[in-house]
């Protein structure tokens, strides 16, 4: 109890103080994980859509597929990207192990499976009311899958807020590709791990719940945004 | 105006769902004028006859042709569902959806759309967010929407089904204006006194066959068959 009260007031004076160290990881948290969202979203939203509109013979284990996916091991993903990445795997060339864009290509493979399988759910209800008139309409794939897309963007908000929960909070596989290195790759999950494990749990816990203000700050910064709980919206 | 679709020739077309035939197999031929109103009981065939002809339900056997290729048949003609379908956007964006899709820039077609919306008694209302017009205006919606692109050809479903007296009134009102303006009509109805006010032609379906066909005035003046006798008088027909 003594922890969580002082886990509460190291939080709030690292944030009144404007602690040089948490807003670096901070900013560096929010980079990663909003450009993993945004990379996962373009694959993700047309993909589920794609999913929705189209009738091809492997669909509905694709779909299975992607079901399943929305369960991966991050620690699997992180080990299978550092296989990759290292510098005796296909890409080490590239020399991105131990960098943020390792860590965002982690996410990505994360949290596409999950987006592109929300996205799927609220593309299908859509698609089966607008099947007939976008048929009648003439319209091709490609125009039915924007229309989708268009129509479906307060559904599909709730999918990419999805994957941004389930990125902002991953902790195993950025460990592993990033490793946590200070000033560099350390993001507030992987700070958090550190500080715990040196018995810090008042600063662990006080990254904590600057992890979970930003997390539910960014939540409503995009409801309000997008207007989505405005009477007379849909 | 004078159509490019027509004369629409049907031979022996039918559309299965499984083992079981919901409408034909059918021989017809359409004209390019008039007011074409089908009717029939429940579970006769109407809607499949119109889905088929337009080609939203997939041919089981038979052929549909019209005077000018399908994709462009296609283009020249629109469809009116029982149930409007009405997408998530405002009166403006589902109005200017269907001009969009021709490749009209966003301000011709919302300029279109927005002289379309005053025809059809919904100019004040652009900015509204569809889904939520009661039943009435999303059928005026829907009709205003596939007029739109002005075609030649408009299949309507019932389009009056579950609204009151003044917006069927009203929904009749521009259908008697876009058949005089030379857009051919084939719609379904359950509504005798509007197949009365609207018809030139009737085609009567049982059991998914047409049963009988004909002349709106020959077919009301007297039926040649007993169970389209019947069903005029209100009779069950089966």
């Amino acid at each position: 109890m003594i922890d969580i009260w002082s886990g509460l007031s190291q939080a709030f004076w690292l944030l009144v103080t404007l602690d040089a160290d948490l807003v670096e990881i901070t900013l560096r948290s929010l980079r990663v994980t909003m450009t993993a969202l945004v990379i996962a979203c373009a694959i993700a939203l047309p993909l589920g859509a794609f999913l929705a509109v189209r009738r091809f013979r492997a669909r509905r284990v694709t779909i299975a597929v992607l079901n399943a996916l929305m369960g991966l091991p991050p620690v699997v993903v992180g080990l299978i990207v550092y296989v990759f990445f290292s510098r005796s795997g296909p890409f080490g060339v590239l020399g991105l192990l131990f960098t943020p864009t390792a860590m965002i290509i982690a996410q990505v493979i994360i949290i596409t499976p999950l987006i592109a399988s929300i996205a799927h759910q609220a593309l299908r209800e859509l698609w089966s009311d607008y099947h007939d008139l976008l048929i009648s309409m003439n319209t091709t794939q490609r125009q039915r899958i924007q229309a989708l897309l268009w129509d479906g963007r307060r559904a599909l908000l709730t999918a990419a807020l999805a994957g941004f929960g389930r990125a902002i909070g991953e902790v195993g596989a950025i460990m592993v590709v990033g490793g946590n290195i200070d000033h560099h790759t350390r993001v507030l999950t992987t700070a958090i791990a550190l500080e715990t494990g040196k018995g810090d749990f008042a600063l662990a816990l006080g990254l904590g719940f600057v992890l979970i203000f930003m997390a539910i700050a960014v939540n409503l910064a995009i409801h309000y945004i997008s207007r989505t709980e405005q009477e007379g919206r849909w | 105006m004078v159509s490019k679709l027509f004369p629409l020739v049907v031979e022996g077309a039918s559309v299965r769902r499984g083992r079981k035939v919901l409408v034909g197999p059918v021989d017809l031929i359409q004209e390019g004028q008039g007011v074409t109103i089908v009717i029939g009981p429940n579970g006769a065939g109407k809607t499949s006859l119109l889905r088929m002809l337009h080609g939203i339900a997939r041919l089981g056997s038979g052929s549909i042709n019209w005077a000018c290729d399908d994709i462009e048949a296609r283009r020249r003609q629109a469809f009116v569902f029982q149930s409007p379908i009405i997408m998530r956007r405002s009166v403006l964006g589902n109005l200017a959806y269907p001009l969009r899709l021709t490749g009209m820039s966003r301000t011709d077609a919302n300029a279109r759309a927005t002289a379309a919306a005053h025809e059809v008694g919904l100019g004040d209302m652009l900015a509204r967010p569809a889904p939520f017009l009661s039943g009435g205006e999303r059928q005026k919606l829907a009709l205003a929407r596939a007029l739109i692109t002005k075609p030649e050809l408009l299949f309507l479903d019932e389009p009056c089904a579950s609204l009151d007296g003044r917006a069927t009134r009203e929904i009749e009102a521009i259908l008697i204006r876009t058949s005089a303006a030379g857009t051919r009509l084939i719609m379904s109805t359950h509504d005798m006194g509007q197949a009365r006010r609207l018809a030139t032609e009737v085609l009567f379906l049982l059991n998914g066959k047409i049963h009988e066909h004909g002349s709106a005035e020959q077919f009301f003046a007297g039926p040649e068959t007993a169970q389209a006798n019947a069903f005029l008088k209100g009779d069950i027909v089966e």
